[in-house]
């Protein structure tokens, strides 16, 4: 079937069979090999990606459910010379060890973030609830959030 | 996942049409069962026909004792939704525990009554509230809608359009997550209308029931201690390695007083 979906800010048109995931059309056949495939049962959250501005695990949603859609991925937020506030903050708290399920984290922890709502340990650590993470024990992470909560805040003002 | 054929009705008519006509077919919502089944070839559908934009399915309004929201509405909105807050904080408050966010920012309320999984947590709103559900060719009652595991009075190729919930005094909801997937191990919602009291029950059994006799012990005297020896409902309790029968049982119980208490205590 033929979709036209905008990642990253760049409009593709392409011809993807049926029962393409949102995964395999942004890993295998746009090469953004950010997003990661951890569980692909919806668990993890390593998949998670932008859907119009909304976290939602990408091995959960077909592509052709993004069609006509605005989907961003880790690479769309920064680079490496120009980090996101998020990534950042992530890097500065040791927020990651194997880097795995960092992708998806800074995805959903920006939405948690522009969500508006006030952020303290416990509510960091149920916005990220579908998010699993192997190596930090969360602790760092959810320092990470905290601060780059405050840089985001500062930026938008 | 095996291929199908993918569709894009625009209308609710076109998509029952497209149902009829299909060899196997299978409607597509939040798709946050039904896509993970797919990848596990355990569903092999020839035809999935995605329902997301029509105008039937959505919406939320509040009027006249009545909480109406479109079948395709994601519990990510139900929970954010001012009219529900303002109504119904209870199932406001239901539809911001279920799973987590990027779960809630797909699954819908539909989709979840539809699959009627026994973990849900929509059923015991339906049942509590007395909801009537509406499809694209008649209303079902919530007590005539579960029927069992994964069972529903649903028809083949019928299409959920909305959920009227009736709007009580007062409920609360509560329910003890399974702490991986955030599903109730066991739910329940008690609705005061007036003194006349619903208990709606999810996770319990194979499919969300009432507890009939909590129901008339606490429209007689609505506090947490009438529920001391009230009778559970008369359900084959569901046990797996997330729980023994016994222990939902006994959480049953345990979460209808919490919820009372809760009940009781707001203003």
């Amino acid at each position: 079937m033929n979709l036209t979906l905008t990642v990253n800010g760049v409009e593709h048109s392409l011809d993807v069979p049926a029962n393409t995931l949102l995964t395999d059309l942004l890993r295998t056949q746009l090469r953004l090999t950010g997003t990661h495939v951890g569980c692909d049962t919806s668990q993890c959250g390593a998949c998670t990606v932008h859907l119009d501005g909304r976290s939602v695990k990408a091995c959960t949603v077909l592509a052709a459910q993004a069609g006509g859609r605005t989907v961003t991925t880790i690479e769309g937020i920064g680079s490496p010379d120009d980090l996101h506030p998020m990534q950042a903050a992530f890097r500065d708290c040791h927020a990651l060890q194997c880097g795995f399920c960092t992708p998806g984290m800074i995805l959903r922890a920006i939405e948690l973030v522009e969500d508006g709502g006030a952020l303290d340990n416990r509510t960091v650590r149920e916005g990220l609830e579908g998010n699993i993470c192997r190596c930090t024990g969360y602790h760092n992470i959810v320092k990470a959030v905290l601060a780059a909560s405050d840089t985001m805040q500062e930026q938008s003002q | 996942m095996n291929p199908f054929n993918y569709h894009k009705p625009s209308t609710l008519a076109e998509a029952v049409a497209l149902h009829r006509d299909a060899e196997d077919p299978a409607y597509l919502s939040g798709g946050h069962t039904l896509l993970p089944t797919m990848t596990q070839r355990l569903a092999a559908p020839s035809d999935l026909i995605d329902l997301e934009g029509l105008a039937e399915l959505t919406g939320i309004a509040a009027e006249d004792g009545t909480l109406s929201i479109g079948a395709f509405t994601r519990h990510a909105e139900a929970a954010a939704s001012a009219e529900v807050a303002g109504t119904l904080p209870a199932l406001a408050e239901l539809a911001e525990g279920i799973g987590d966010a990027q779960v809630r920012n797909r699954g819908t309320i539909g989709g979840s009554l539809a699959n009627s999984d026994p973990a849900a947590d929509y059923p015991a709103a339906v049942l509590a509230l007395n909801a009537v559900i509406h499809t694209d060719r008649r209303q079902i009652a919530a007590d005539d809608y579960f029927r069992g595991l994964f069972e529903t009075a649903l028809e083949e190729g019928e299409i959920i359009t909305r959920i009227d919930f009736a709007i009580p005094s007062r409920a609360a909801y509560e329910k003890f997550p399974n702490p991986a997937s955030r599903y109730a191990t066991a739910g329940v919602m008690v609705a005061d209308f007036n003194g006349t009291v619903r208990v709606g029950v999810t996770g319990a059994g194979p499919c969300g029931c009432r507890a009939h006799a909590f129901e008339a012990a606490l429209s007689a005297h609505l506090d947490p201690a009438a529920l001391d020896a009230a009778e559970l409902p008369a359900i084959d309790f569901n046990s797996d390695l997330h729980a023994s029968a016994e222990y939902r049982a006994h959480l049953v119980r345990v979460l209808a007083q919490r919820a009372t208490a809760r009940l009781v205590a707001a203003p």
